[in-house]
């Protein structure tokens, strides 16, 4: 991010250099795999041999946010994990895409309950939903398609030296 | 393990880390630490909270905290008809999601009083003894993965891919598939679907022989494993543990044989025990419990009688559609059991069936009413849970990944 | 059946003067007893040499939602040797919501009945860590009970801001 923000001091970045960022930032997408629950299954039957998700560049799923630019949300939220979900996306550096994967996710799935949050776009914003209880892995790699064009659709230039947002102590335990 | 004491500290260093403190220099190096290994970590399964006590690299207490994934199931129940209840059944322990449908048709089936005819019932032997092999394989891999073997999870994985496509053909899903009904299964078994059965169980046995080569000589991986989270048959009994876990413990313990549902009665096979106690001991049950599955399903084809597959009795089971949509009982019998449920009579029952993880049991009250009054499940995984403490005192934190992995908790079905 | 013999002897061997109603329905047996006597009833369950009670399976309650007895307490505990399953039901009234814990007999009940008291609010005498198990700690409500709303109460629970 601030590179990018060095660059483009001077108020203009040649068309080269942009799209030579934007390919190798579309190309290499890292997901943070939040796997909660049978969604997670299917994230990982996508890393397996028959619909490997390593072509698409998406070869290391790191469990530490820190590394990550895609968090792909697999399986319910609960009231009392949306805190924790919440808590990993603030650690993630800028720039960050969401992936609601599963009904669950999107609108709270089939689960009209007490302790399930009806969506996660009610805390988190989301770039794609994915719809499928769960989604077959096919639909997944279809999905990070998705983020890839929409990765390329945006120019390094947009990116500026930001401040940071406060953040609130969510959690005391 | 040696303890640092003061001597092989700096008295600087010391000075400067407790400038702002009130702690002493004793307390400094004697103190214990609390760590969280949270609800998001690659090696819990799922999500499982775990408060570590540390002294060093030592556990001294383990408290895990549950609830992360609590989702309502017995609330949802009390609120649904039987029928509506199936695809959340499959969700409970979704590593091999049609061994739950099963119980659940059991249950129901044992509340209204009425019995599947013999070819669904072995459908449902052989799609059970499926879905024990993608859960065992599913737990072998992520074990060996916890201990840090990657390749064994991908051609693990890469089995349960043709159990998926079994079922892919069955049924239509791959995974979640809510195949069974109540009086019998949804629809009967394609010859493509048998063809393919029979293709995988005779190539499944040189494949799992190939990953064991990778795992049970490793020095790593047997010394990670040997020795690790013992506990005796009697603890194991007293802390409610059940599935390959208890017979990892030596105690010859299966509900296939104590008491007999379906037609385990007529199979032969033998139940799987192992002495030890300890983690490689649960591994070795788990392995060796899928090459007793691949004998029943050889036994299950070879007896599978020809016949139909849903039960005939109309005020309970649901017709099938095509004759919904010609005929008029049927039409009226569809929209009394989609209406108004299927009225079991006044009871309660407890059926239990032996998941791959352990024992699996739906406690049903009726009232005679569509809906049950209370459903309560009685999950395998909640109740493994609660050996973990006791299990992980003092051992260290890469055992507590190894122990976690060995007992193979589910926590959708934990949590509920 | 034998077992209900069996049982029906021991009991009137130890507890002479009690009420034991035995019920048996598709092949299960359910003894129901006075919730006073709960941990002796199990001891003598787990401990006699001819029963020998050691799996406890699943602890439980049901809501009858009715003013009186409006709790069941129901346990299901499997004996080894004889390969049987017994199910024990006690009443608990809503006014005096407690009954005695077995966790001094069988180890598993612990995180069974904090589950129960998660769900139900019954309380459990002598329980060595009863607090909540699924829900957070700082939730006031019982969701299992009849009258709490499958949508929950809105507000109850916190949600992190966007």
């Amino acid at each position: 991010m601030g590179l990018e923000a060095k660059l483009n001091h001077e108020g203009f970045l040649t068309t080269t250099v942009d799209a030579l960022v934007e390919w190798s930032r579309k190309n290499s997408v890292w997901p943070m795999p939040m796997g909660i629950s049978c969604c997670a299954i299917e994230m990982m039957a996508s890393g397996d041999p028959k619909y490997d998700i390593a072509r698409f560049g998406s070869e290391v799923m790191r469990f530490t946010p820190r590394q990550c630019d895609l968090m792909i949300v697999a399986g319910t939220v609960t009231y009392k994990m949306s805190h924790v979900v919440k808590k990993i996306y603030d650690q993630m550096p800028d720039p960050k895409w969401v992936i609601a994967m599963g009904a669950c996710t999107s609108s709270g799935g089939m689960y009209r309950t007490y302790s399930v949050v009806q969506g996660i776009d009610q805390f988190l914003p989301v770039d794609i939903y994915l719809a499928g209880c769960p989604p077959r892995p096919d639909n997944l790699l279809n999905a990070l398609i998705q983020i890839q064009d929409k990765i390329g659709r945006t120019r390094a230039r947009e990116f500026q030296d930001q401040p940071l947002p406060e953040l609130t102590v969510i959690q005391n335990n | 393990m040696q303890k640092i004491t003061k001597e092989d500290v700096n008295p600087k260093i010391l000075d400067a880390l407790l400038a702002d403190t009130e702690l002493s220099v004793e307390d400094a190096l004697e103190n214990e630490m609390i760590l969280n290994m949270g609800p998001q970590h690659p090696a819990t399964h799922g999500v499982l909270r775990l408060l570590l006590r540390l002294d060093g690299e030592t556990v001294m207490g383990c408290v895990p905290e549950l609830g992360y994934l609590h989702r309502g199931y017995e609330k949802l129940a009390e609120n649904m008809s039987y029928y509506e209840f199936i695809p959340h059944t499959d969700r409970l322990d979704y590593l091999s999601p049609m061994a739950n449908n099963v119980a659940w048709a059991l249950a129901v089936e044992k509340l209204a009083g009425i019995e599947a005819p013999p070819r669904a019932q072995y459908i449902r032997m052989i799609i059970t003894e499926l879905a024990r092999i993608a859960s065992h394989l599913v737990a072998i891999g992520a074990l060996a993965m916890d201990i840090g073997a990657l390749t064994v999870f991908l051609w693990t994985l890469r089995e349960r891919e043709k159990i998926l496509d079994v079922w892919d053909i069955l049924c239509g899903a791959r995974f979640t598939n809510s195949y069974t009904r109540i009086g019998g299964v949804a629809n009967d078994a394609q010859p493509e679907a048998i063809a393919k059965v029979k293709w995988f169980i005779d190539q499944y046995l040189e494949n799992l022989d190939e990953c064991e080569k990778l795992l049970n000589t490793n020095r790593i991986f047997v010394e990670r494993l040997d020795g690790v989270g013992i506990i005796t048959a009697d603890d194991a009994i007293d802390l409610g543990l059940t599935g390959p876990s208890l017979r990892g413990s030596g105690v010859d313990f299966d509900l296939r044989r104590a008491q007999p549902y379906l037609f385990y009665n007529e199979m032969d096979f033998k139940v799987i025990t192992f002495p030890d106690g300890d983690s490689l001991a649960r591994y070795f049950v788990r392995a060796d419990e899928t090459r007793e599955s691949i004998k029943i399903i050889r036994q299950s084809l070879d007896k599978m009688p020809q016949g139909e597959t849903l039960l005939n009795q109309p005020k309970k089971v649901l017709p099938k559609k095509a004759e919904i949509y010609s005929k008029m009982e049927e039409l009226i019998h569809d929209f009394m059991i989609v209406n108004f449920g299927i009225n079991p009579p006044v009871g309660e029952i407890y059926q239990a069936v032996e998941n791959p993880k352990g024992e699996l049991g739906f406690y049903l009250v009726s009232t005679g009413e569509g809906h049950p009054w209370k459903c309560k499940i009685r999950s395998p995984s909640m109740v493994n849970l609660q050996s973990v403490p006791h299990l992980v005192k003092g051992r260290m934190i890469s055992d507590v990944v190894a122990i976690v992995g060995s007992l193979d908790p589910v926590m959708g079905e934990a949590d509920k | 059946m034998e077992l209900k013999e069996l049982l029906d002897q021991k009991l009137k061997e130890k507890f002479s003067g009690e009420n034991f109603i035995f019920n048996e329905y598709r092949n299960e047996l359910t003894l129901s007893f006075d919730k006073k006597n709960v941990v002796s009833v199990c001891k003598l369950l787990k401990e006699d040499p001819d029963l020998q009670f050691k799996l406890c399976e699943d602890i439980t309650a049901v809501d009858w939602a009715k003013r009186k007895d409006r709790f069941t307490v129901v346990y299901h505990i499997f004996s080894l040797k004889l390969n049987l399953r017994l199910a024990l039901k006690a009443n608990v009234d809503e006014a005096d919501c407690n009954i005695d814990s077995v966790c001094s007999i069988w180890k598993t009940a612990n995180w069974h009945e904090r589950e129960t008291y998660d769900m139900y609010g019954i309380k459990f005498n002598n329980h060595p860590d009863l607090r909540r198990f699924y829900m957070p700690e700082e939730f006031e409500y019982h969701p299992l009970r009849k009258d709490f709303p499958l949508m929950g109460i809105p507000g109850s629970l916190p949600l992190p801001k966007k």
